[in-house]
């Protein structure tokens, strides 16, 4: 699904990220975690084409991620849901709509029910008329993960989606994650929420991949 | 992307830039002001060119040389006067009018008893010049050296320089529309670059979900191009009004109650607010596109 070759990042000062090798097989379930800052969401970034690898490479769905032109990057990102660590919406639109969005926008069918049973899922059923500036923080991030799967993508990477929640809050997001991935779904998360990863590897096969030092490591049985 | 399908299909499209208020508002007067100066500058360009074409039309590629001479001189002068005019460069032809043919051209005037062997009738000369036309300074001294009785009548010279004036006329109303189209996609250019720079964190959250540039262009298109139609179908209809309830002009009227459409030309107008569309169109559809291009 999303493989990294000798991948390298910097924005413009020194390497932030450095020989970066990994492979996300088809239904893996990764953590990613390191301490602020080390680059977990450059990471992501680097996943689905926000921003291009400066050294090394990173092919999704077997292409070359600087090849691709701008309309294959949106194509490629309508099959990898993204909740990203500041879960940006379109104020002016209700949350419904907001959710129907990636759908929207890629010219298919919206049906309500669909929408109405994905707001159910996260919770957020009687929040669907409600605009994104008058939900809270956990509210935000439950939206946008309904939004990062209504095309049903084949990868999903969350950026701290448990970073805003309360302990039960974040253990009810895990199980939709986990649920995801027992449905197939390749899934990346980004945390440096411990406890949730320990919470996880006691349910599913999760690998945790640590950025220390610009570069990439398995982590052990320590967690 | 096809005109039809922004305006009728896609509300959707439209729907995820939150309205731009003031900007499109803005855009849309302005289309509207340019759409009515464009009528004017039209008009005039329309109106000077009809004027172009009469004058030019009157002013017949001829001349008249008038000989008065006692008569026993009038046979030698106007001999001398044919001679001369076969010599000068840009004369096409050249024949004295017999008196027959004057009788006739004064028969209107004086009745047809006329006398004219008992008068000192002038005798008149006919001159077709070639396309160029000659020297007529040149001509009239030779004239006046050889023939001292022959004057040259070229009366409908001096509307020559008004021609030039009304084609060149012509030219600056139709400068003026092409000035207008190009402030009109200058303006529309800087409305869409505040447009999509306001709304830079919509497009940024668009192009994360998988939207394509020209899924999002399409909504500041859809929006600018309609906006620019209706200013200029407003504009251009309040232009046409203005022009058909000038005072109405006698047919010699000068230039200015001239100024207007005619016939057919009434249908010129018409071709604004779509020329207003398409120039919206692409210059909204062109900064869209530079500023996504600038995005990842
Ligand atoms: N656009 C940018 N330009 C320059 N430097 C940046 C930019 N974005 C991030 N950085 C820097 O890159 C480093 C890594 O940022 P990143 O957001 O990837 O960290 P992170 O691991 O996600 O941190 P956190 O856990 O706090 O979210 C930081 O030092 C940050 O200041
Ligand atoms: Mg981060």
């Amino acid at each position: 699904m999303i493989e990294f070759q000798n991948v390298a990042y910097n924005y413009g000062g020194g390497e932030l990220l450095s020989e970066m090798t990994l492979t996300l097989a088809p239904g893996s379930f990764h953590f990613l975690t390191g301490p602020s800052g080390a680059g977990k969401t450059t990471f992501l970034k680097l996943c689905y084409g926000e921003l291009l690898a400066t050294a090394g490479r990173v092919n999704v769905f077997e292409a070359d991620v600087k090849t691709l032109s701008r309309d294959e990057v949106a194509r490629m990102r309508r099959r990898i849901g993204v909740v990203h660590q500041d879960c940006q919406f379109l104020d002016h639109l209700p949350l419904a709509e907001n959710v129907a969005l990636p759908l929207t926008v890629s010219g298919r069918a919206v049906t309500d029910t669909d929408v109405e049973d994905l707001l159910n899922w996260v919770g957020l059923k009687s929040l669907a008329g409600h605009r994104p500036p008058e939900l809270s923080g956990g509210e935000r991030q439950r939206a946008a993960l309904a939004r990062a799967i209504i095309m049903g993508p084949d990868v999903i990477l969350a950026d701290e989606p448990t970073g805003n929640v309360d302990w039960d809050m974040s253990q009810r997001l895990l199980q939709l994650l986990i649920e995801l991935n027992r449905m197939g779904k390749t899934i990346l998360i980004a945390t440096h929420d411990l406890n949730l990863i320990r919470n996880a590897k006691a349910q599913v096969a999760a690998r945790v991949l640590r950025i220390r030092n610009r570069r990439l490591h398995l982590a052990g049985s320590d967690l | 992307m096809k005109l039809p399908k922004l305006i009728t299909g896609d509300m959707q499209a439209g729907r995820v830039v939150p309205p731009t208020g003031v900007i499109a508002r803005l855009t849309g007067f302005t289309a509207g002001a340019m759409a009515f100066l464009a009528v004017f500058a039209l008009a005039l360009s329309l109106a000077s060119g009809r004027l172009a074409d009469r004058w030019a039309a009157a002013l017949a590629d001829s001349a008249t040389i008038r000989i008065s001479a006692p008569p026993g001189q009038m046979e030698t002068q106007t001999r001398a006067v044919l001679k001369i005019l076969s010599e000068t460069p840009g004369v096409a032809s050249a024949n004295a009018l017999t008196k027959e043919a004057e009788k006739k051209l004064l028969t209107p005037w004086f009745g047809p008893g006329l006398p004219l062997g008992e008068l000192p009738i002038p005798q008149l000369i006919d001159v077709q010049e070639t396309g160029k036309g000659f020297d007529a300074e040149g001509l009239r001294q030779r004239l006046s050296a050889e023939a001292p009785g022959a004057v040259l009548d070229d009366h409908a010279r001096w509307r020559r320089p008004l021609v030039r004036a009304a084609e060149r006329l012509r030219l600056l109303g139709l400068i003026s529309i092409a000035l207008l189209t190009g402030a009109t996609a200058a303006m529309i250019t800087l409305a869409a670059n505040a447009a999509l720079a306001a709304n830079a964190q919509v497009i940024r959250v668009l192009r994360l979900i998988g939207a394509r540039d020209s899924y999002i262009a399409r909504a500041f298109v859809r929006r600018f191009t309609l906006r620019a139609l209706g200013g200029a179908v407003a504009g251009t209809g309040l232009g046409m009004l203005a022009i058909a309830v000038m005072p109405a002009a006698a047919p010699e009227g000068g230039f200015l109650t001239g100024l207007g459409f005619a016939g057919i030309g009434w249908l010129w107008p018409l071709l604004i607010p779509p020329l207003a569309a398409i120039v919206a169109f692409a210059a909204t559809r062109f900064a869209a596109f530079r500023t996504l291009r600038g995005l990842s």
